[in-house]
């Protein structure tokens, strides 16, 4: 199904087990049996540099951002703005106030469809997204279509879980002010021809949305290379904390945007005639920001280019590999999603068991997944299941977790089959 | 394998979420409810055809759901042919104590003893929704409501 692009199969790309005992959660037990932990694409795991990072923070070093004259916030100020550059770095943005703090890559997802697509989204405007979207990357824009009266063009997805470019670019045209698509789905592991999106996208004038929920944490981006207008992600898929998200934007465009929230933090000055806006980034961050998340989020990315995006993805390409294969052989198993380009996450059915009947028979032997339609209904009935059973890799997982779920599945067999 | 598991996947149950019984629409129903868990993505139809005295005449159902909810609605639909509205509720509310660990002083009548099968959910509080689903549906089909969802 999908081959390891550095590493050979089978060769470690890192010393595992000191990585795993980074992960304090991983030595715990789930029903008496030691945890296998599947489910980093819902969240991740969190390893102690990160946790530590945390701690120290409110037990050294903290005080609210922006606003103290005294020692303490001014250090705090500095972690939280350094922050901002770990993270332009990590994406390779150019400016370090094309970074905004958010909860999430949803509230990312919500600021850009409130001020962008409010401001310069009328009606009959086209959005493109695509079947394999996740439900924070489709019910903002139907908000906006029932608000503003724009149209949502939605592109087809195969039988492996690919996108079909020639569907995908007939939707093209010049109506099209924006098309916003998954870097990679959180369902089936897809990786999208992005850069060939983006392309298409730019030749008919459109903007270009990458969710970047799930790519981040595997595969390196360049939102320069690339030339995404805007990219979201969340920080605890990247084995930081909840709470903290990002928005990156282009600063032409986030400079012509309004501000999404009003409050602190966001002003130059106010009076009660008038208030002016302050400058990229802090426009769009209102309020006191998750201080402690975005440094907790700093630290994750430090942890996780310690050990290189590039080990990291071969690594997690030779488990993928072997997952593969091993669920391949489970007698009735189905993979949902096989394109050639894909990454980290097994979606599967049996033909004997429903999902959450697998998920609840699992647990009991230790082993972590997510059941369900995974926040994208649209794609279930698209690939004609109710629900599919997903299993995800992350940095920590090893073959012995593989084994585990497989072992796992046998006693769905016992019971079912 | 654990105990809570196999209480939980009685032969009865996996019996009848293999094979549901009244597994069908129907042209006659009366009242008709659609129920969804939004969150797993379980969704069925509850089809009642009420007499003229409001006994349940008959009752059927389509749906997706995992083995829990479908066995639950097959059961459900076995044991309510010709109670009145009111034993229809009744009985919602014992088996939802029974599948919550509530005690709100409705116990299962005797009749119904079968249905204690579906008492193993209470040690899985993720899938206590899964059976009380076809029962909130069958419900809201009783009081004329098109749609529930359990959240």
């Amino acid at each position: 199904m999908t081959t390891p692009t550095t590493a050979q199969a089978g060769t470690p790309a890192y010393d595992i087990d000191a990585i795993r005992a980074d992960f304090p959660i991983l030595g715990r037990t789930m029903h008496d049996k030691p945890l296998t932990f599947l489910d980093s694409a819902a969240s991740a795991q969190k390893p102690r540099q990160v946790i530590d990072a945390i701690s120290t923070a409110y037990e050294t070093e903290y005080a609210n951002v922006h606003r103290g004259l005294y020692q303490i916030s001014e250090a705090v100020t500095a972690r939280f703005e350094g922050t901002r550059e770990t993270i332009r770095q990590y994406i390779n943005a150019a400016h370090t106030h094309e970074i905004i703090f958010t909860r999430n890559a949803t509230e990312s997802i919500n600021l850009v469809a409130y001020s962008f697509g409010r401001k310069f989204l009328g009606e009959g405007d086209e959005v493109v997204i695509t079947e394999l979207e996740h439900h924070s990357n489709i019910v903002p824009w139907q908000m906006l279509r029932d608000e503003k009266g724009i149209v949502l063009k939605v592109a087809p997805v195969s039988d492996d879980g690919e996108l079909i470019m020639p569907a995908f670019e007939a939707l093209l045209g010049p109506k099209t002010k924006l098309v916003a698509v998954a870097h990679m789905s959180n369902v089936m592991g897809t990786i999208l021809p992005v850069e060939d999106i983006i392309r298409r996208a730019h030749a008919v004038g459109a903007k270009v949305l990458l969710d970047g929920c799930q790519s981040v944490t595997h595969i390196p981006v360049d939102v320069q290379a690339l030339g995404c207008d805007f990219y979201v992600f969340s920080g605890h898929k990247l084995y930081g904390p909840s709470g903290i998200g990002v928005l990156y934007g282009r600063e032409e465009l986030l400079d012509a945007m309004p501000p999404f929230m009003g409050g602190g933090d966001m002003i130059s000055s106010v009076t009660f005639e008038k208030s002016t806006w302050a400058k990229l980034p802090h426009k769009f961050e209102a309020g006191t920001p998750a201080i402690v998340q975005a440094i907790g989020l700093g630290a994750a990315i430090d942890y996780v280019n310690s050990i290189g995006l590039d080990a990291i993805g071969a690594h997690e390409a030779d488990l993928l590999n072997y997952a593969t294969q091993k669920l391949s052989s489970v007698e009735g198993l189905r993979i949902i999603g096989t394109a050639p380009h894909k990454a980290s996450v097994v979606s599967f059915t049996l033909d004997f068991a429903h999902p959450h009947d697998i998920a609840t028979i699992i647990d009991r032997a230790g082993v972590a997944v997510r059941a369900g339609h995974h926040c994208a209904q649209p794609l279930m009935e698209r690939m004609d299941v109710p629900a599919t059973v997903r299993a995800s890799i992350g940095l920590y997982n090893n073959r012995s977790d593989i084994d585990a779920l497989v072992a796992a599945l046998a006693e769905v067999q016992e019971l079912f089959g | 394998m654990s105990d809570e598991l196999r209480e939980l996947y009685q032969e009865v149950i996996l019996e009848h979420g293999k094979n549901p019984r009244n597994f069908h629409a129907s042209d006659d129903a009366t009242n008709e409810a659609r129920g969804n868990n939004p969150l797993c993505g379980d969704q069925l139809v509850i089809y009642l055809t009420l007499d003229g005295d409001g006994r349940v005449a008959d009752v059927s159902f389509l749906g997706k759901g995992c083995a829990i909810c479908i066995a639950s609605a097959s059961m459900m639909t076995e044991l309510l042919k010709g109670r009145s509205r009111e034993e229809a509720q009744t009985l919602f509310e014992a088996f939802h104590d029974m599948c919550t660990g509530e005690e709100n002083g409705h116990e299962l009548p005797d009749d119904v003893d079968k249905l204690r099968v579906l008492s193993g959910v209470r040690e899985f509080p993720t899938r206590v929704k899964c059976a009380t689903l076809p029962w909130h549906t069958m419900v809201a089909a009783l009081q004329g409501e098109d749609v529930i969802s359990t959240e």
